[in-house]
C-alpha cells in the first residue's frame, strides 16, 4: 500500500491506535445494542475499524518515507477523497434513478422492506449530498487551503482521520435507512451515535483547516478558504444544535428529538435550508473561486464583489429557512421574515454568479474548446438561475402553489445537478491531471460526452419537475362552477405519470454521465505517467514554501 | 470597506470568529423566541399524549420514511381545509418530537386522516395499495402485517420522550408494554387499563384485524387512526370561520 507507506512509522502507529479506539467503540455499542438495529451498526463500525487495523499492520515494518515528501504538498488523501466522491456519485445517482423510477412502476419493490421508496429516497439524498458532495467538498478544500497558504498540511495523520471517519459517518447513515435506522429529520437522518461521531470528525477538520491557514505564507486569506471556513463552522453549528435528542438508551439507535412541533419544524428549516447554504452553497462556491480562476487563467473579476457575496451570504441566509413553512403553523412573523430576507438573497446570490461569469471574459473561446471550464460555467449560470428560482418560491403567494409540490424537487436539482455537480465534476477534471502529474485527462472526448449527458439529463429532468410541479399545484386548487374542488387528489396523482417517466429518463443521462466521468478519472489515474523531466518542471512550480512536520 | 477587510483576511481566527457571530443572528431572532412567547402555542385543555401502541406506530411511520410522500400540515388556504379538513394548529404537534410536518405530498395530506377511514381499509390498502387504489404510487407494506411488534423497550421510549417534556405519568411509563397490548385486544384484561390511563375516547380495537397477534400492522393503523384525534380544538372553530380565516390568508 502506497499510501500507508507515505505514513513514518510513528504516524502508522498512531493510525493503529485510532483505529484501534474506533473498533473498541463500535464493539460497545455492538455489544449494548445486540437486541436492537444498533447491534449492526456496532458490527458496522468494528469491521471498519479492522479493516484500517489490517491494512495498518500489515505495512508497519515498510520503510519509513523519504524526508523530501516533506519539502512536497500532501495529497495522498485528496487522491483518495477523489475517488471516493466518483465511488459515491455513482451509487448515490444510481440510487436516484431507482427510486424515480418507483414513482413510476411501484411494483418495484418486491415486497421486501429495505426496497421500498421512504427507505431508499434518503438513501439517494445522504448519498449525493454527503457521499459525493461531502467527499468532494473535503478533498477540493485540502488542496486549495495547501495551495493558497503555500504551506503542506501540518500533518499526515489528522486528514486521514477525518477522510476515513467522515466515510464511516456516511455509511452508518447510508446502511442505517436500509435497516430502518432514521431520525426522520430530512437531511439529517442518521442516529444520535452516528451524529456524534461527525462532531468528532468535523471538529478535527476544522483544527487541521485553521493549522494549515496558520502556517501560510501568503499574507492574506484566500477567497476561497473564507467559503470553505464558513462551510466548516456554520454546518458544525446547524448540525449540533438541529440533532440535540435523548437516546432511548445506549443500547438503542432510537432517540427523541428535544424539540417538537412548531419550534422543532423551525429548527429544522433553519437547519435544512442551511444545509443547502453551506454545505451545497459556500462549499462549492469555495470549489469554484479556486478551480474556475485556475482553468480559465484569468484573476477573479472584482474582489469587492466577493466580500459583498460572502457576508451577504453568510449573514443573510440563515434567516431563509422559514420560507419552508408558509402558510403552516410557523407565526406568521416568522414566516414574513424568512420571505423578506430570501428576496433579498438574491442580491449576494447574483454577485458570485456575476463574479464567476465576469472572470471568464477574455477567456470564452477556452469555454468554447475545454468542456471542463465549460462545465463550471454552465454551474455559475444554473446557480444563478436557482437562487433567482429560490428567492421567487420564497415569496407566500407563489409558494402557496409550489409548496408540497415536484416544482421544488425540480428546483432542488437544478441546484444539486445543474450547480453542485457540475462545479465538481468541473474541479475534479481540473484537478485530477496535476495530482497525477499527468498532462490532461485520459480523453478529453469523453469529457465532452460527459458535459452533454448532465447538461442533457439536468433540463429533462427539471423541465419534467417544473411541469409535473406547476400542473399539481393548479389542480389542487382548481374550482368547477358549482364551487367545489374539480379534481380529486387521486387525479391529480395519475396527471404526472408521464413526469416521472421523463425524470427517470433525464436522471438516467446523468447517471450515465457520472459513469463515464468516473472511467475516465480511473483510466487517467492508470495512464503512465509523463516522462521525468517534464515532470519536475511543473513540481517547482507546485511546491510549498511551507514544508511538512 | 476593503481596508477593513484585508485586515480581517490577515486572521484565521479572527475571521472565523466573525463567520460565527454574523451567521448566529438570523437563527437567534427567528427561532429563540418560539420557545418563550405564549401565543406560538395554543393552550388547549383536551390534548392527550400518545399511547405506547400509536407511538410505535408512529415510529414505524419514521422508520419507512412516510413523511417523503405524506405531509401532516393543512395550511391555512381555502382549497386544503376543503379538501383534508380544518387547518392545522401548532398544538396538534406539541409532543411530536420531531414534527413530521412534511415538505411533500406525492400522496394525499394526513393531518386529519384518523377516522376517516375503516381500519379493515387501511390493513388492506398497506397490505397491496393498488387493490384499494388502482392508480396509487405507494409502496406495498405486506410484511407489516407479518412482522411482531417489539414492545419490550416501550417503557424506556416514553422515559425518553418525558425527559423531552411529554407528560407522562409513572403508570403511563410502568404498563407501556401492557398498554400497547391491552390497546389491539379490547376483550383482553390489559384493555381497560388502557381507558383508564388515556381516556375513554382512546381507541381500543384489533387493529388489524387479528386479535391473537400483535403486529407492526396494529400500531402504524393505531397511530393512523388517531391522526388528527388528538385534541377537538382545530374543529371547534366554527366551520365558516375557518374558511373565512383561510381566505384571508390568501
Amino acid at each position: 500500500m502506497r499510501l500507508i507507506a507515505g505514513l513514518t512509522t510513528t504516524e502508522r502507529q498512531t493510525g493503529l491506535f485510532l483505529a484501534g479506539l474506533v473498533t473498541l467503540m463500535g464493539a460497545a455499542l455492538g455489544i449494548a445494542g445486540r437486541n436492537d438495529l444498533l447491534g449492526y451498526h456496532g458490527l458496522l463500525i468494528v469491521v471498519f475499524g479492522a479493516v484500517i487495523m489490517i491494512a495498518l499492520l500489515r505495512n508497519l515494518d515498510a520503510p519509513e518515507p523519504e524526508e523530501s515528501r516533506l519539502s512536497e504538498y500532501y495529497d495522498d488523501p485528496i487522491r483518495f477523497g477523489i475517488v471516493l466522491t466518483m465511488v459515491w456519485a455513482v451509487f448515490a445517482m444510481f440510487i436516484g434513478v431507482w427510486v424515480s423510477a418507483l414513482l413510476a412502476w411501484p411494483e418495484l419493490t418486491f415486497d421486501a422492506a429495505w426496497a421500498s421508496f421512504g427507505r431508499l429516497r434518503p438513501v439517494h439524498t445522504t448519498g449525493v449530498i454527503f457521499g459525493f458532495g461531502g467527499n468532494a467538498l473535503i478533498a477540493t478544500s485540502l488542496h486549495v487551503v495547501q495551495r493558497t497558504s503555500r504551506a503542506r498540511l501540518p500533518d499526515q495523520v489528522s486528514p486521514w482521520f477525518v477522510l476515513l471517519g467522515y466515510n464511516l459517518f456516511c455509511l452508518l447513515a447510508v446502511t442505517g435507512y436500509f435497516l430502518g435506522i432514521t431520525q426522520s429529520k430530512e437531511y439529517a437522518e442518521p442516529e444520535w451515535y452516528a451524529d456524534i461521531w461527525l462532531v468528532i470528525i468535523w471538529v478535527t477538520y476544522f483544527v487541521l483547516y485553521i493549522r494549515t491557514l496558520a502556517r501560510r505564507k501568503e499574507p492574506h486569506i484566500y477567497v476561497a478558504n473564507w467559503y470553505f471556513m464558513a462551510f466548516i463552522l456554520v454546518v458544525a453549528v446547524l448540525h449540533i444544535i438541529n440533532n440535540l435528542a435523548v437516546p432511548v438508551s445506549f443500547g438503542s439507535a432510537k432517540a427523541y428529538s428535544a424539540f417538537s412541533g412548531v419550534q422543532d419544524a423551525m429548527t429544522q428549516w433553519w437547519y435544512g435550508h442551511n444545509a443547502v447554504a453551506f454545505f451545497l452553497t459556500a462549499g462549492f462556491l469555495g470549489m469554484m473561486y479556486y478551480y474556475l480562476p485556475k482553468r480559465a487563467e484569468r484573476p477573479i473579476y472584482s474582489y469587492r464583489l466577493s466580500i459583498i457575496s460572502f457576508w451577504g451570504i453568510t449573514f443573510l441566509y440563515l434567516w431563509a429557512g422559514s420560507h419552508h413553512l408558509h402558510y403552516t403553523a410557523l407565526p406568521h412573523w416568522v414566516q414574513t421574515l424568512g420571505m423578506t430576507f430570501s428576496i433579498v438573497l438574491l442580491v449576494p446570490s447574483w454577485a458570485s454568479a456575476g463574479n464567476a461569469l465576469l472572470t471568464l471574459n477574455g477567456a470564452w473561446h477556452k469555454v468554447r474548446d475545454d468542456a471542463t471550464l465549460r462545465f463550471m460555467m454552465v454551474a455559475a449560470v444554473f446557480y444563478g438561475l436557482t437562487t433567482f428560482e429560490g428567492s421567487f418560491l420564497a415569496i407566500r403567494a407563489v409558494n402557496s402553489l409550489s409548496h408540497y409540490t415536484d416544482w421544488t424537487v425540480g428546483h432542488v436539482h437544478a441546484g444539486a445537478l445543474g450547480w453542485v455537480a457540475m462545479i465538481t465534476f468541473g474541479a475534479l477534471y481540473t484537478l485530477t491531471p496535476s495530482l497525477w502529474k499527468r498532462e490532461r485527462m485520459y480523453s478529453n472526448s469523453l469529457v465532452e460526452v460527459h458535459f452533454w449527458c448532465a447538461v442533457i439529463g439536468t433540463f429533462i429532468y427539471v423541465f419534467a419537475m417544473w411541469n409535473s410541479g406547476i400542473i399539481q399545484g393548479l389542480m389542487w386548487r382548481t374550482y368547477n362552477d358549482s364551487g367545489t374542488l374539480t379534481y380529486s387528489f387521486i387525479e391529480s396523482l395519475v396527471a404526472m405519470h408521464p413526469y416521472y417517466i421523463a425524470r427517470t429518463v433525464g436522471g438516467l443521462f446523468f447517471l450515465t454521465g457520472a459513469v463515464v466521468g468516473t472511467y475516465n478519472i480511473l483510466m487517467t489515474i492508470r495512464h503512465e505517467p509523463r516522462p521525468l523531466r517534464e515532470r519536475a518542471e511543473t513540481l517547482g512550480a507546485d511546491q510549498p514554501l511551507v514544508p511538512g512536520e | 470597506m476593503p481596508e477593513i477587510h484585508r485586515k480581517l483576511e490577515r486572521t484565521a481566527i479572527g475571521f472565523a470568529l466573525a463567520i460565527i457571530a454574523v451567521s448566529s443572528i438570523g437563527g437567534l431572532v427567528e427561532i429563540a423566541p418560539l420557545f418563550t412567547i405564549d401565543e406560538t402555542v395554543e393552550k388547549v385543555e383536551d390534548m392527550r399524549v400518545y399511547t405506547p401502541l400509536e407511538l410505535a406506530g408512529r415510529n414505524i411511520y419514521m422508520r419507512e420514511g412516510c413523511y417523503a410522500c405524506h405531509s401532516q400540515m393543512i395550511r391555512t388556504l381555502r382549497d386544503e381545509v376543503e379538501r383534508y379538513g380544518p387547518y392545522s394548529l401548532a398544538v396538534e404537534s406539541q409532543y411530536d418530537h420531531p414534527m413530521l410536518w412534511g415538505s411533500k405530498r406525492t400522496g394525499p395530506d394526513l393531518a386529519r386522516v384518523g377516522g376517516k377511514y375503516s381500519d379493515e381499509w387501511h390493513v388492506a390498502h398497506l397490505a397491496d395499495p393498488r387493490a384499494v387504489v388502482p392508480e396509487s404510487k405507494m409502496p406495498a407494506y405486506a410484511w407489516l402485517q407479518r412482522n411482531a411488534l417489539r414492545t419490550h423497550d416501550l417503557s424506556a421510549h416514553l422515559v425518553a420522550l418525558r425527559r423531552v417534556g411529554v407528560p407522562y405519568s409513572d403508570e403511563m411509563v410502568e404498563n407501556a408494554a401492557r398498554d400497547a397490548f391491552g390497546q389491539a385486544f379490547p376483550d383482553g384484561a390489559m384493555a381497560e387499563g388502557v381507558a383508564e390511563r388515556y381516556g375513554d375516547d382512546t381507541n381500543i380495537r384489533a387493529f388489524d384485524g387479528d386479535p391473537g397477534r400483535l403486529t407492526e400492522m396494529d400500531a402504524l393503523v393505531a397511530y393512523l387512526q388517531i391522526l388528527g384525534q388528538l385534541t377537538d380544538a382545530p374543529h371547534q372553530k366554527e366551520a365558516g370561520e375557518q374558511l373565512v380565516q383561510a381566505e384571508e390568508a390568501e
